[in-house]
């Protein structure tokens, strides 16, 4: 038998209860307290915005942001979908009950709690399920013996507006760009700009989603840290899409992205998918590792 | 008037036809006075009353629908947060609500050519607000009241009493739309 090393973490068990617990405390806290990251971007936007009302909308973008925070309301009355994002430990072990159903109670509790919408229903009936379960659940299986948990509620309009597309190799990257771009001029004042965009390209039709909303995860000006060629699509669809004009609140201007945030992974030697992913000014999501 | 100096307008609800017509496209306004909440399946729902010839649980007439549905009210508070949700949902109801009396919409992004043509025929306008500030917008709520389809939970009828609710005109009842006026002006073509 080989004697490798390299395994030092050593098997930790994780409760269900301080699983729910997290959750809950995430999901409340992602609803009504806006990152830094995101007000700074609001603030430092504010000199570049040359529209009297866009500006307007910038400050009162902030302004309802501090209320929220001072109040504990939600910022939005669109308090999302529930999505998580795991990062699970090779070596955790969960016990004390079912990680899915405990993910669902520390939604449901949250959302009871917190005085949050309940915003999710049946597709067809479109009868609500009450408790905003199910959450919409990502798992990384990772190195060591820790648990990260990312609460992201997503709202409804706009993730309306994000879209996938299968393009041909043929395309490039001049076709990425041009997907992207009609993409956030045809979503105009729908998503509530101003934006963050998270664009995955690459994987399958599904793992290009996944990046994309990811890449939404990023925090607000920060480039893409592998891959120059990303860094430069990046700033150059930042400066197409705020050369759009939606603006603020899309009554025209020259704030109409807060971020461009761009992931990649090898795709088929037929394919390249590309995923847009478009978030609204309140980009909301926490974490903790336990 | 520069957009600077702009003074938004009172605006009082419920809209008679002289304020409809004398509302323009870019107009900030402050809105007062009674407006209902409704969203997908409420309209749905007004929509097939309508085309069934039932009667409505609202007066249509003159009134003013805010594309909305607040979050649950904590204790000591008015309302949760309330704000608009996007418009092109209710595109396909909306002119049917709008040849029964309905005046004012309160909602965001852009409409169908056939919402347009629908304010135009029958004297109506769209009204813009800003989406996300709903801590800050729910401040403008004095009154709540439940008025049907309270199974939808957040999504049911309510009738709340505005004061100095900030909107734009973003359509008027003689065709123009801010948006595609915003995107004409503040496009760059590189």
């Amino acid at each position: 038998m080989d004697k490798k090393k390299k395994q030092t973490s050593t098997v930790r068990q994780i409760d269900c209860k301080l699983i729910t617990s997290t959750v809950k405390k995430l999901f409340i806290e992602a609803n009504t307290v806006l990152g830094a990251d995101v007000v700074e971007a609001l603030r430092n936007s504010l000199p570049k915005e040359e529209s009297a009302t866009g500006k307007e909308v910038l400050v009162k973008i902030m302004e309802n942001a501090d209320i929220a925070c001072r109040s504990k309301m939600p910022m939005c009355q669109d308090t999302g979908l529930a999505v998580v994002f795991l990062e699970i430990g090779q070596d955790v072990h969960i016990v004390g009950g079912n990680l899915r159903e405990a993910i669902n109670e520390g939604v449901r509790q949250a959302y009871a709690e917190g005085y949050l919408r309940k915003s999710v229903c049946d597709p067809l009936t479109r009868k609500n399920t009450l408790d905003n379960t199910p959450a919409i659940i990502h798992v990384d299986i990772v190195e060591g013996n820790r648990l990260k948990i990312i609460a992201m509620p997503k709202g409804g309009g706009s993730e309306n507006m994000s879209a996938a597309k299968m393009l041909t190799p043929a395309a490039g990257s001049e076709g990425i760009k041009k997907f992207v771009l009609e993409t956030v001029e045809q979503a105009g004042a729908n998503p509530c700009p101003p934006i963050m965009v998270g664009i995955g390209i690459g994987g399958s039709l599904e793992e290009a989603c996944i990046l994309a909303k990811k890449a939404l995860l990023r925090p607000v000006g920060e480039a893409n840290s592998k891959d120059e060629r990303l860094v430069q699509m990046e700033k150059e669809l930042y400066t197409g899409i705020n050369d759009l004009g939606i603006g603020p609140g899309g009554l025209g201007g020259r704030v109409t992205a807060l971020s461009v945030n761009v992931e990649m992974m090898p795709c088929h030697i037929a394919s390249l998918p590309v995923a847009v992913n478009i978030q609204c000014h309140v980009a909301r999501h926490k974490e903790e590792t336990i | 008037m520069t957009e600077e100096t702009k003074i938004p307008r009172h605006i009082q609800t419920p809209l008679t036809k002289e304020v409809v017509g004398s509302l323009r496209t870019g107009d900030m306004v402050l809105l007062n006075g009674e407006v209902y909440t409704a969203r997908d399946v409420a309209h749905r729902r007004l929509y097939e009353a309508l085309m069934k010839g039932e009667a409505l649980p609202i007066d249509l007439s003159k009134s003013v629908i805010f594309y909305a549905a607040p979050t649950p009210t904590p204790p000591g508070k008015v309302i949760g947060s309330i704000g608009p949700t996007t418009s092109y949902r209710m595109d396909s109801f909306t002119p049917k609500l709008i040849e029964n009396g309905l005046k004012g919409m309160i909602g965001k992004g852009s409409r169908s050519p056939e919402v347009i043509a629908a304010l135009q025929k029958y004297g109506a306008v769209y009204f813009g607000a800003i989406g996300g500030i709903a801590a800050l917008s729910a401040q403008c709520v004095q009154k709540v009241e439940l008025i049907a389809y309270e199974d939808l939970g957040p999504e049911a009828i309510r009738k709340l009493t505005i004061v100095d609710f900030p909107a734009v005109v973003v359509n008027d009842a003689l065709g123009n739309d801010l948006y595609a006026q915003a995107k004409k002006k503040w496009r760059v073509n590189r």
